[in-house]
């Protein structure tokens, strides 16, 4: 198939699309009425599925009942990569609408030819494809004759935003009714037949040897089917979940460890990141026009602490072999990249591996998911072809996933005699943010490191700017300062293992730029929405500000203990719009009150969804700056349980409002990590207006409180 | 080893089992009932919540023999597609959750709540969720969700 040449007008294909050029591979019709759709990204709790499917029944225009959504697998679906970085509705939903304008536009003319009729006489409602005179057909009765096995083109015109009847409104999340009623769509709830029970035993000691481990005790447990050993790594296989429990106590008791390896100082964790060897990297350099006169220099640090993922769920996988091909299913956020992984740790290629995927519950970023399908992959070789379901504890949730990376940020301004910046440098110290399986020459599964032949730990790194960074996220300020030097410390050793959290270094970066621009603007007596407005050219940055502040009735008149604080970012810089005005009330605890928060994603295709997705954003984000971090002594996490790592509670939960700017003819931005960012820096903003301190390293619990007064005093 | 009976979702069982084990192990593996969902094993979270007689416990704590005579209320026994309670009624309406793992025990805690207090304020029903974790941050719209179906129930 030719193609025409690519010119910079030549219209192209959506990115997930090009890649995945088959139309049959997103969009089958059966006979029977129904339509499959099979995108690359996976439901993951924020609704995708639902927004895919609306686009797709509004392309087609068909009910978007009739729409069956297609859990991906490498099996065949797109290759999608990940799903992660707010990207979904930007490449999957385009390239879903992309597909599908086409897919109408080949049945259209086919069937203009069945019904010697002119295409433009046609139309399509639900599926049933008429023109004049009653005359008739539909996308199943032609199904058996068009066939989709076929490169999408370039040129088909999806709808107008003013022609869609579904995308841009809040249509009822199709997985919601099962989810309520407890129809199994878990993989934690899916038997498979002949299904066994694997666990393996980690320690606490951070990357400790399994010296000696007799078996004695687990081979006396009922149902036991095999203890595998193999180095570091250990499990058992049971007939039974609570066999397998069982074996694995008794395992646990028997078992002997080396000493862990030393983690670092948790009490002064900013001077530890600064004292590590790095790789510096110069994010951006932006050179002033004219020169104008320094009158003095402000610097301050901020830091963050590694804060966990801490799903609901603990991660569950299930694998099976048969002779040497394996089948996994897997709640992972990439069944390719998981699956590139596996196949570098099981040295066998591609096709000898399966991966399908599952939904699992709540994923913030790369959890546990990839670490446990390996784990049953490993205990399943033992099970003599039958399926191992393996599921973590809740211990190792918490404490051998892997976990968002703690950031040292310090911001420092050159100020002239009115105060006004003219200079603006920006240096981040931190683990990288990405870890992820199925990107290097390595692997990067937790098991793979435990083997009798290990693999090294992979140490995190940060995407490139390009693809919204990682540590650096968000640290090249949206801002019109005149110039700016922004530069990232990624060290290269990496005691407690990190990875892809919620916004990556995002949540850091906007907390440090918006909490020292506040201190700006009050050193300056100046309002913080004006001193932003001031320096934001870009309109739709200003209209999210304007409308938080509208609808917070900023600012409020002062009141004892009571606080009000603004922040803003624009996610990665080329994503979704955010400004949050935070209301905190309090002394020695602070609660948050209130969030209010104003949000352009550009094309919202589910208002509703993307309302529940900031809404979650903007009180997890609160949890993870009143509440969380991640603790820790010399050789081990402490904080494995709920009790040592709380999480906001009901009780905790502030009022969150948001305005949702419309712009139904502008690119989808994404919306799951927008809010993060703005609303950690508008809380500690609101914390300083009402207390007058300055909270800089999170979180902002008690303790943090007195050690930033001391800190002040 | 004589079997445990209790009354799951208003039908009598007997179950033969350890009595130490957990209700959850019970109702998941041997029963086959997989909507209480294991979340911490140690009544941290709430993911496993059943109704025990009146009251909504951690199925993960609760050994099988404290159950012994009991009303065991799961969620498979609170309402269907077909019937639904009203509380999986105004979760649908308000479009309460967003993973849902958590889901199946926060209904069961608001189901106990609305049997002992069928008005509550919102606090209340903050306060009745409070041992509940919820991590995708839908906390907000699950208490509107309650308050709706408290309504709907008062009405009928």
């Amino acid at each position: 198939m030719t193609k025409p040449a690519s010119s910079p007008s030549a219209p192209k294909l959506p990115v997930s699309l090009a890649a995945n050029p088959v139309l049959s591979s997103w969009v089958r019709f059966s006979a029977d009425g129904h339509v499959t759709v099979s995108p690359g990204k996976v439901e993951i709790g924020q609704g995708i599925v639902t927004a895919l499917a609306q686009i797709a029944a509004d392309e087609l225009d068909v009910d978007i009942g009739r729409v069956q959504m297609v859990r991906a697998t490498t099996a065949g679906s797109p290759n999608e990569g990940v799903t992660s970085g707010s990207l979904s509705v930007q490449q999957s939903g385009r390239a879903i609408r992309q597909a599908c304008a086409e897919i109408r536009q080949i049945f259209l003319g086919v069937a203009a030819d069945r019904l010697g009729v002119d295409i433009d006489a046609l139309e399509i409602k639900d599926g049933t494809i008429a023109g004049p005179g009653n005359i008739r057909t539909s996308y199943w009765e032609l199904a058996g004759d068009v066939s989709l096995d076929r490169e999408a083109m370039p040129g088909a015109v999806p709808k107008r935003s003013t022609q869609r009847t579904l995308a841009g409104n809040s249509v009822q999340r199709v997985d919601i009714p099962d989810k309520v009623f407890a129809h199994r769509r878990f993989i934690h709830d899916q038997p498979l037949p002949g299904m066994l029970h694997g666990r393996v035993l980690r320690s606490e000691l951070s990357a400790a040897r399994l010296v000696d481990l007799p078996e004695d005790g687990a081979r006396a447990i009922a149902g036991l089917v095999a203890i595998v050993r193999d180095g570091n790594f250990a499990g058992v296989v049971s007939e039974t979940e609570d066999g397998a429990e069982a074996a694995l106590k008794a395992l646990r008791k028997s078992a002997t460890w080396s000493a862990g390896a030393t983690l670092p100082d948790e009490s002064a964790l900013a001077d530890w990141l600064k004292a590590q060897p790095a790789e510096h990297v110069i994010i951006d350099n932006k050179t002033a026009s004219g020169t104008v006169a320094k009158t003095r220099t402000m610097r301050r640090q901020y830091s963050r602490p590694y804060l966990a993922h801490a799903s609901i769920a603990p991660s569950c996988a299930m694998a099976q072999w048969t002779q040497d091909r394996v089948r996994v299913w897997t709640h992972s956020q990439g069944v390719y990249f998981l699956r590139a992984d596996l196949a570098l740790v099981l040295k066998l290629p591609l096709e000898n591996i399966t991966v399908e995927h599952m939904e699992g519950a709540g994923c913030y970023g790369h959890n546990g998911a990839d670490d446990v399908a390996l784990d049953a992959v490993l205990l399943a070789k033992a099970a003599g072809g039958r399926p191992v379901r393996v599921q973590w504890s809740r211990q190792d949730e918490m404490s051998q996933a892997p976990f968002g990376a703690a950031m040292a940020i310090e911001i420092e301004a050159d100020l002239d005699a009115q105060g006004e910046i003219i200079d603006w440098r920006h240096s981040i110290w931190s683990n990288g943010h990405t870890a992820r399986p199925g990107r290097a020459a390595q692997p990067a599964l937790l098991a793979a490191t435990e083997l009798a032949n290990p693999h090294p730990r992979y140490i995190a790194t940060n995407p490139p700017q390009a693809n919204g960074g990682g540590a650096d996220r968000n640290s090249i300020p949206h801002y019109d300062f005149p110039s700016w030097r922004i530069e990232c410390h990624r060290l290269l050793t990496m005691p407690i293992r990190t990875s892809a959290l919620r916004t990556l270094g995002a949540q850091g970066n906007v907390f440090a730029i918006e909490s020292f621009l506040d201190e700006l603007a009050t050193e300056r007596g100046e309002d913080p929405v004006a001193f932003r407005l001031r320096h934001l050219s870009d309109r739709r940055a200003q209209d999210v500000i304007r409308a938080a502040a509208r609808r917070a009735n900023w600012k409020p008149d002062k009141r004892t203990g009571v606080g009000y604080g603004l922040g803003f970012a624009r996610y990665k810089n080329t994503g979704a719009y955010c400004a949050v005005v935070a209301e905190v009330e309090g002394a020695e605890d602070i609660s948050v009150k209130r969030l209010t928060i104003a949000i352009d994603v550009g094309e919202a295709i589910n208002p509703d969804g993307v309302v529940n997705q900031i809404e979650g954003g903007a009180i997890q984000a609160t949890s993870w700056v009143l509440k969380e971090r991640v603790r820790f002594d010399k050789e081990r996490i402490t904080s494995n349980t709920w009790s040592a790592y709380p999480i906001l509670r009901f009780s905790e939960v502030p009022e969150v409002q948001v305005e949702l700017i419309a712009r139904p003819d502008m690119e989808p931005l994404g919306a799951g990590e927008a809010a993060h960012g703005p609303v950690t820096a508008a809380i500690a903003n609101a914390v300083f207006d009402a207390l007058g301190v300055r909270v800089r390293n999170l979180p902002i619990t008690r303790d943090g409180l007195i050690a930033a007064m001391e800190l002040a005093t | 080893m004589p079997g445990i009976r209790f009354r799951l979702n208003g039908v009598e069982t007997d179950v033969d089992a350890d009595p130490d084990r957990s209700l959850l192990d019970v109702l998941r593996g041997q029963l086959g009932m997989t909507g209480p969902h294991f979340g911490c094993g140690a009544n941290e979270c709430g993911a496993c919540n059943v109704i025990v007689g009146d009251r909504a416990v951690a199925a993960c704590d609760t050994p099988l023999w404290s159950v012994a005579d009991k009303d065991i209320t799961t969620i498979e026994g609170l309402g269907s597609a077909q019937k639904p309670h009203p509380l999986q009624r105004a979760f649908i309406a308000e479009q309460a959750l967003q993973c849902g793992y958590c889901v199946s025990g926060i209904l069961m805690s608001a189901a106990a709540l609305l049997m002992r207090n069928p008005s509550p304020t919102g606090e209340e029903v903050r306060g009745a969720l409070d041992r509940n974790l919820c991590r995708c941050g839908s906390h907000n719209r699950m208490v509107r969700a309650v308050l709706r179906a408290a309504a709907e129930m008062a009405t009928q």
